[in-house]
Formats: C-alpha cells, sequence, structure tokens
C-alpha cells in the first residue's frame, strides 16, 4: 500500500528570467513501512520536493501543477487548519542543521513536548514524561531534558530532531539531509540510530542526501534526481549494482564506498544546469559522455528496464 | 550555581564601573574652568578674605588629592555636597525631584515598551504588508520627531486650543487635593508630557521590535515551528517573539536611563518639576555640587539599569550564562 504518492509534481521558482523549475513532472511512491532514498548533487530539487510534500514551498517559489497523495488525500487541496493538523502528527521532517533548527532559548524537553501538546489531548505533565522518553528512545539521556540547544553537540541536536519528529509517531517522515555537516563518527551513529528506528517504529520515509553510500544503508529503493527531473528509479541493491542512468553511475563513482573495494574516484565534469534555462532534451546531456544528438533534441520519456525506471535514449 | 556565578560577576562589574564614574565625576568639575567661589559671589564688594573663608568652608582650600579623599568620604556617608543656589544639602534637592521624574519616566516607558512591543511584532510578523507599511511609516514619523518639538505640538493642540489638558506642572494650584482625587489631578496632569516621551520612544521600539522580528521569521527554527503544525499564535508568541525580544530587552535598560537624563526637554516644556527641570535650572545657576550630584544619580541610574538588563537576560537567554550567545 502507498502512503505517499507524487503525481506529475511541478514546483517553480518565479524569477526576473522566467520561472526556474527546481522540480519538473515528478513522479514517485513510497510504500508503508519502506524509505525511499532521494538522491541527487545540491540544487537538483530535492529539498524543494521535501517542502512540498509539506505543502510549504515559500514564496517566490509555488508548486505549479501536480499532486501529493497521502494517505488518500491530496495535500495540496487541505485547508490550513487541515494542514497544521497533519504536520508535526502525521507528517513530519528531520531537517539538515539541528544546530539553527531547534529554537534556541527552549529546552530540548520543551520543544518535543510541544508538538505532543499540540496534536494531542494530553496535559503538560504527560507531555513531558512522553518527552523524556523520546530523549531516552532516540539516545540522550531524560536527565537531559532540561538542556537548551548550545548545550548540546551537533550529534544530539540531531537526535533532539530526531526526537520531535517521531514524537507523534508519524505515518511519513521526511529526513532532509539528516547527517550532513556532522563528523563521520557522528555520522555513523546516526545511521545506526535511524535504522534502529525504522526497524523498531515500522517508519516509513523519504531519506534525502546527496551521497549514495549513505542511501544505500538505509533506503528501500532510491529515486535519483538530476536538475528537477528523476533520472532512475530502482531498489537500492539493485540501482547500487546495476545502475542504468549515466548520471547514476557518475554519481556512484564520484563516492568512495564505505564498505566495498577501493578504486578511483571520478568526478562529474561540470555542474548542473541554471533551471531558468534548461539544456534541451535530456538536461543531463552537457556532462554525459555518451549524448548522441538524440539527447540533446529529445527528451527522453521514462522507461522500463530491468526493473529500473530510467529516463534515458542511450540505455538499451 | 552559574546564575549566582554570572550576577556576582555582573554585580562585581556594576561597582566597579561605579566607582570609576564617581572618580571621573570629581575630576570634570575640578577640570571645568573658571572659581566656583567666584561665580558664587559676583559681588565685587566681597573681600579677598572672605572669598578666602568660603573656600575653607567648602574644601577647595586643600590639593586635589585633599579634595578627592574628603568627597570620597562624603559620598560613602551618602553626602553629595552642598547646594549653592539651594543652600541645602544636593541629596535633598535632588531628593525632592528624582519621584516626580520616575513617575513621568516609568509610565511613559512602560507605556512605550508595550505599545512599540506588540505593534513592533505584529508588523514584522506580517512583514510587507499593508499593515506592516502603515506602522512603519507611522513609527518613522514618530522617531523622526523630536521630543520637544512634539512636547510643544501637544500642548499647543490639546491644551491651548483644546483645552483638554492643563499647560504645565504636575498639579492644580492651590486645589488642595488629597487622595485620590490628587493622583487624579497628577496622572491628569502627567497626560501631555508623558505621551511627548511616549510618542517618541514607541517609534523607537516598533522600529527595532519589527527588524528583529523580521531577522527572525527567516531563521530556521520558525521553519522547525511551522513544520510542527503548531498554531500561528504559537509561533508568534514562543518562537518568533522570545528571540526577537532580546535586542529590545537590551534597549530597553539603556533607555530607560537615558530617559532620565532625556527628560529635560519634557520637563521643561510643561514645566514638570522633575530631574530634568532641575538639571536645566542647575546649570544656569552654574551650582556644580548640584550638578555633580545630578551626574552621579545620571551615571549611576545607566548602571543599575544595565545589571537590571543582565538579569532579565539570564531569564531569557539561556545562551547569557555560559557566554554562548557570543559564539
Amino acid at each position: 500500500m502507498n502512503i505517499l504518492e507524487i503525481k506529475d509534481l511541478k514546483v517553480y521558482y518565479m524569477t526576473k528570467n522566467g520561472p526556474a523549475k527546481a522540480v519538473d513532472s515528478i513522479s514517485f511512491s513510497v510504500e508503508k513501512n519502506k524509505t525511499v532514498g532521494l538522491i541527487g548533487e545540491s540544487g537538483c530539487g530535492k529539498t524543494t520536493t521535501a517542502r512540498a510534500i509539506m505543502n510549504f514551498v515559500k514564496e517566490p517559489g509555488e508548486i505549479a501543477g501536480g499532486e501529493i497523495i497521502f494517505n488518500g488525500r491530496n495535500i495540496l487541496n487541505l485547508s490550513d487548519g487541515e494542514l497544521r493538523a497533519l504536520r508535526g502528527k502525521e507528517i513530519t521532517i528531520v531537517r539538515q542543521e539541528a544546530q539553527n533548527a531547534l529554537n534556541p532559548v527552549m529546552t530540548i524537553g520543551d520543544q518535543i513536548a510541544e508538538v505532543i501538546l499540540e496534536h494531542e489531548r494530553i496535559d503538560k505533565k504527560a507531555a513531558w514524561q512522553r518527552a523524556e522518553k523520546q530523549l531516552d528512545l532516540v539516545g540522550i539521556s531524560h536527565k537531559r531534558a532540561k538542556t537548551f540547544p548550545h548545550e548540546m553537540s551537533g550529534g544530539m541536536r540531531q537526535r533532539g530532531m530526531i526526537a520531535i519528529a517521531t514524537a507523534c509517531n508519524p505515518d511519513f517522515i521526511i529526513m532532509d539531509e539528516p547527517i550532513t555537516g556532522l563528523d563521520v563518527i557522528v555520522q555513523r551513529q546516526l545511521l545506526t540510530l535511524i535504522n534502529d528506528l525504522r526497524n523498531r517504529l515500522n517508519l516509513t520515509a523519504l531519506f534525502i542526501a546527496h551521497d549514495l553510500s549513505v542511501v544505500s544503508e538505509t533506503c528501500d529503493e532510491v529515486v535519483v534526481m538530476y536538475a528537477g527531473k528523476i533520472m532512475e528509479k530502482a531498489d537500492v541493491v539493485s540501482l547500487y549494482q546495476n545502475p542504468l542512468h549515466p548520471y547514476t553511475k557518475a554519481l556512484i563513482h564520484s563516492y568512495p564506498s564505505i564498505r566495498g573495494e577501493r578504486r578511483k574516484l571520478k568526478s562529474i565534469p561540470g555542474s548542473p544546469p541554471l533551471l531558468v534555462n534548461p539544456p534541451e532534451g535530456c538536461r543531463f546531456h552537457p556532462r554525459c559522455e555518451f549524448a548522441t544528438d538524440l539527447c540533446r533534441t529529445v527528451e527522453p520519456e521514462i522507461r522500463r528496464i530491468n526493473g529500473h525506471s530510467v529516463a534515458c535514449h542511450i540505455v538499451k | 550555581m552559574k546564575t549566582l556565578q554570572f550576577i556576582l560577576k555582573k554585580l562585581t562589574g556594576a561597582l566597579i564601573t561605579i566607582v570609576a564614574i564617581a572618580i571621573a565625576n570629581f575630576a570634570i568639575f575640578r577640570i571645568a574652568p573658571g572659581d566656583p567661589i567666584r561665580m558664587m559671589f559676583k559681588d565685587p564688594r566681597v573681600s579677598t578674605e572672605q572669598l578666602q573663608a568660603m573656600r575653607v568652608k567648602f574644601g577647595l582650600d586643600k590639593s586635589i588629592g585633599g579634595q578627592f579623599i574628603d568627597y570620597v568620604k562624603q559620598l560613602l556617608h551618602g553626602n553629595l555636597g552642598f547646594s549653592f543656589w539651594q543652600k541645602r544639602p544636593v541629596a535633598d534637592v535632588i531628593g525632592d525631584r528624582i519621584g516626580q521624574t520616575l513617575i513621568l519616566v516609568v509610565t511613559a516607558l512602560v507605556i512605550a515598551t508595550t505599545l512599540g512591543i506588540i505593534l513592533g511584532a505584529i508588523s514584522g510578523w506580517r512583514n510587507g504588508s499593508k499593515t506592516d507599511r502603515t506602522i512603519l511609516s507611522l513609527s518613522l514619523v514618530l522617531y523622526s520627531i523630536p521630543t520637544f518639538a512634539m512636547g510643544i505640538l501637544l500642548l499647543l493642540v490639546f491644551g491651548f486650543i483644546l483645552l483638554l489638558f492643563p499647560l504645565g506642572g504636575i498639579t492644580t494650584p492651590a486645589s488642595g487635593f488629597t487622595g485620590f482625587m490628587y493622583l487624579k489631578d497628577v496622572l491628569w496632569h502627567m497626560v501631555l508630557p508623558a505621551f511627548s516621551i511616549v510618542l517618541w520612544y514607541v517609534g523607537e521600539y516598533i522600529l527595532l521590535t519589527r527588524s528583529s522580528m523580521v531577522e527572525v521569521m527567516d531563521q530556521d527554527y520558525i521553519v522547525t515551528a511551522r513544520s510542527k503544525g503548531l498554531r500561528e499564535s504559537v509561533i508568534l508568541r514562543k518562537h518568533a517573539l522570545r528571540n526577537a525580544l532580546l535586542p529590545v530587552v537590551t534597549l530597553s535598560g539603556v533607555n530607560f536611563a537615558f530617559a532620565i537624563a532625556g527628560v529635560i526637554e519634557a520637563e521643561t516644556v510643561f514645566s514638570w518639576p522633575g530631574i530634568g527641570r532641575l538639571t536645566y535650572d542647575a546649570v544656569m545657576k552654574r551650582d556644580y555640587p548640584l550638578l555633580q550630584g545630578i551626574f552621579l544619580l545620571f551615571a549611576v541610574s545607566v548602571v543599575v539599569a544595565n545589571f537590571i538588563v543582565d538579569l532579565i537576560y539570564t531569564r531569557i537567554d539561556p545562551r547569557i550564562k555560559t557566554g554562548a550567545a557570543h559564539e
């Protein structure tokens, strides 16, 4: 059963030079109790997608089309009140850089209890006890419930964010680069925690990262985005072992594997295109070593090949 | 424990500052040109011997060091000196006036702060809206009109033309009011001077609260608060305003101290018998001991206000105690 279905979603940022198509007709779905990874370089539309799922796109951005069906309802048609009831309870988000994402003048306990109080009929004392339990769950002692964000390490703050995001037993949780910007040891600990919670709480999640090796450990399926488009979709093992799209291959080769063989890393030449005026045809063609005339003129449709969904003319 | 340590540290700092102020205060009036005794007795018939006798009486015949020791001794006994003009102890002269100034300044600032924070918060919260633009232009206008000009304007319109409020003073002369009637009379006299101060400060508070609010609204933790599905009123109060108020608290402390010193304009325009008027008169009469006492009072009130702000800060910003806010 699909918890979340994104159909033909378009998010444009209105600029002086016309709309920048940050997310341009993407479709994918997330099944119950599965984690889908969303990867791509910076600026490819990952975070914009995450924000759209919470119907949270800020000016000058706007959702230009498509549907986001969550538990049978289109999120884009909900009223403000319905959205409020949804956010923090049914859909939650763990954002990158918890340094700034936590309120500096409230204790971590208060920031967890607050979301429980908002969404459940519960008194303050019970909410506080729940908050303490949440802290224990994410590996911070409940004795530290009264500490302020500045008294916590980066890893602890991110654990705090996870405690907030899981406080109301959400149906769906978005993790927007939850381990970015932390040192590798803390990253490892957080990944272990996230995997542990995934199993214990039966989470359904979207895991956003720019690093395939991180996604490979936490996700069941992977969606690869480039310049606002989906390039390839497949289950994680198949994608990692048998990538089809040239961009996916390039991504895999640009990051060291944590456990795999040692090999020379390759960078992808060039940089992602400006989204106001993206290249014609396949958006990746200027950086693709296999590009043909067809790639330069005709945008590839998404096709099913070997169990992957892939948007590329070259792949047979 | 940390809080106690912090308070002790700040208290020590405040005491050191007051000592430094007392020294500076002593020095300024010795450096000032002119002979205060000559100022007091301009009559040429006063003989040199008589002048010398006066110098001895006021201790001005001693060396600077000796004078300083006298000054410190007197200060430690709470003795601020003797007013040349009023021929009374300075402490008594100031004591008679301080109450009137405090009631005016505290009332005006409480109104200005409350109103300024509310309007500034609404303005910043609805950044770019019509409400915001209206409040913003209003506050810019108010902030750019000096207190004395506003005072004269208020006096002219509400006192002179509309006859709604008295033209000056603190009570109706020879009314013999007591108790509640007296209080009412004082409040009635206070409306115009208070509002001439309020209207200036409210502009400042609106501008600061608004800009602070606009900055806070862009912070990540506001996005987090939204993603928690909190009601807008909760986000405004608990997340946005609490953070936006930090610079406003700093301003309040500074303003309180400055307002006591800056109330000269309002008190002069409205003949309000407070410290401001007293300062004006003391300058006119070259009453150095009185001025010295008033200066010390102003300086100490700045220090005390800052100390209170520091205490409030420990309550509203947990980062202060550990110094993390400066990271």
